[in-house]
């Protein structure tokens, strides 16, 4: 075989042929997160700058690490690393339980103590 | 990049609060258009692995073989302040994925149901499913150009709707439209927390 790598790999591989890993694959056979429920609105944040490879984590744990520079929502992070939302909650349980990301669960409309969050998602949407 | 004022030191500030309103209505309809309307990113598509065990009451005749399927929810967001960060969901099409529209739904402060005068009864299982749930919603008849025009009291009337459902025509191509709509939506919804407070409270 001469070096051709990744051009002869691209010439087989593209949306139409699914995903290469399997989802399930990332997640070692996981369906479940070791620990949080992480709802589509959950936002995450990274808590290092950068996390070196250890054991226990794949390049989809760091690419969410990276992500998470900035907050990003549970759906967003499903959308840009292109992966179902289950895969990204067991990937994200792994990486809370080690402290690795910081994740706020959404508001309740019950658990609203007065109208304030009204006012201001009216207002902010007013002055779009 | 895209997103706003979430730009700051990783784990340093306390997080923003999150909320959702949820964006309903039939195929077609004009969901996804009205969250990339307001949205300050185009919308972003993110999709749930159905196992057969979810799938509930398809017709699985002549896929059988056929164990997972997906479902595909767009939706965008929009960064009202540094605490603050608002998220459209346009909600699945199909009438059989109702348990990905309960977890939607869940901690959800409202919803859109978006109407077509020529297919009205594509919103009927969207209104039905939010008044079993209780979530406030209004009625957005999107004006199609070669759709007949209603009247608003029609198509309240059409739908049997209670009268306090604010229904209103938008478009949902439009920023200011559908910033109209979400603005109704959310004082709606206000009014609807405040009277069930009240009711609580035995006021």
């Amino acid at each position: 075989m001469t070096v051709q790598g990744e051009s002869a790999d691209h010439q087989w591989v593209d949306d139409h042929a699914g995903p290469v890993v399997r989802p399930y694959a990332m997640t070692r056979g996981r369906a479940r997160p070791v620990t949080g429920t992480f709802d589509l609105i959950s936002l995450v944040t990274a808590t290092r700058a950068e996390v070196t490879p250890e054991v226990g984590l794949g390049p989809e744990h760091l690419a969410i690490v990276g992500l998470c520079q900035r907050i990003q929502s549970v759906a967003e992070i499903a959308a840009h690393l292109d992966l179902p939302v289950g895969t990204i909650r067991v990937l994200l349980g792994d990486l809370a339980a080690r402290s690795l990301v910081q994740v706020r669960e959404p508001q309740t409309t019950a658990g609203l103590p007065d109208n304030s969050i009204f006012e201001a998602v009216i207002n902010g949407l007013r002055a779009l | 990049m895209d997103y706003g004022h979430s730009d700051r030191p990783a784990g340093a500030t306390p997080l923003p609060t999150a909320i959702k309103i949820l964006v309903a209505g039939g195929f077609g309809v004009g969901k996804t258009t009205m969250v990339g309307a307001v949205s300050e990113t185009r919308p972003l598509r993110t999709e749930e692995v159905l196992t057969e065990t979810g799938v509930g009451i398809d017709d699985l005749s002549g896929v059988e073989g056929k164990t997972t399927t997906t479902v595909a929810m767009d939706f965008g967001r929009i960064t009202i302040s540094d605490d603050l960060v608002l998220y459209l969901f346009g909600t699945p099409g199909q009438d059989r994925f109702w348990f990905v529209w309960d977890e939607l739904a869940l901690g959800a402060i409202g919803a859109v149901v978006l109407a077509d005068t020529r297919r009205l009864a594509d919103c009927f299982p969207s209104i039905d499913y939010f008044e079993g749930r209780g979530t406030p919603f209004v009625v957005a008849v999107n004006c199609f150009q070669d759709a007949r025009k209603y009247r608003l009291d029609e198509v309240q009337a059409a739908l049997n709707l209670d009268p306090g459902v604010p229904v209103l025509l938008c478009d949902a191509r439009q920023r200011e439209s559908s910033k109209e709509v979400l603005v109704t939506l959310m004082e709606h919804a206000m009014k609807t927390r405040e009277a069930r407070r009240r009711a609580a409270s035995g006021d």
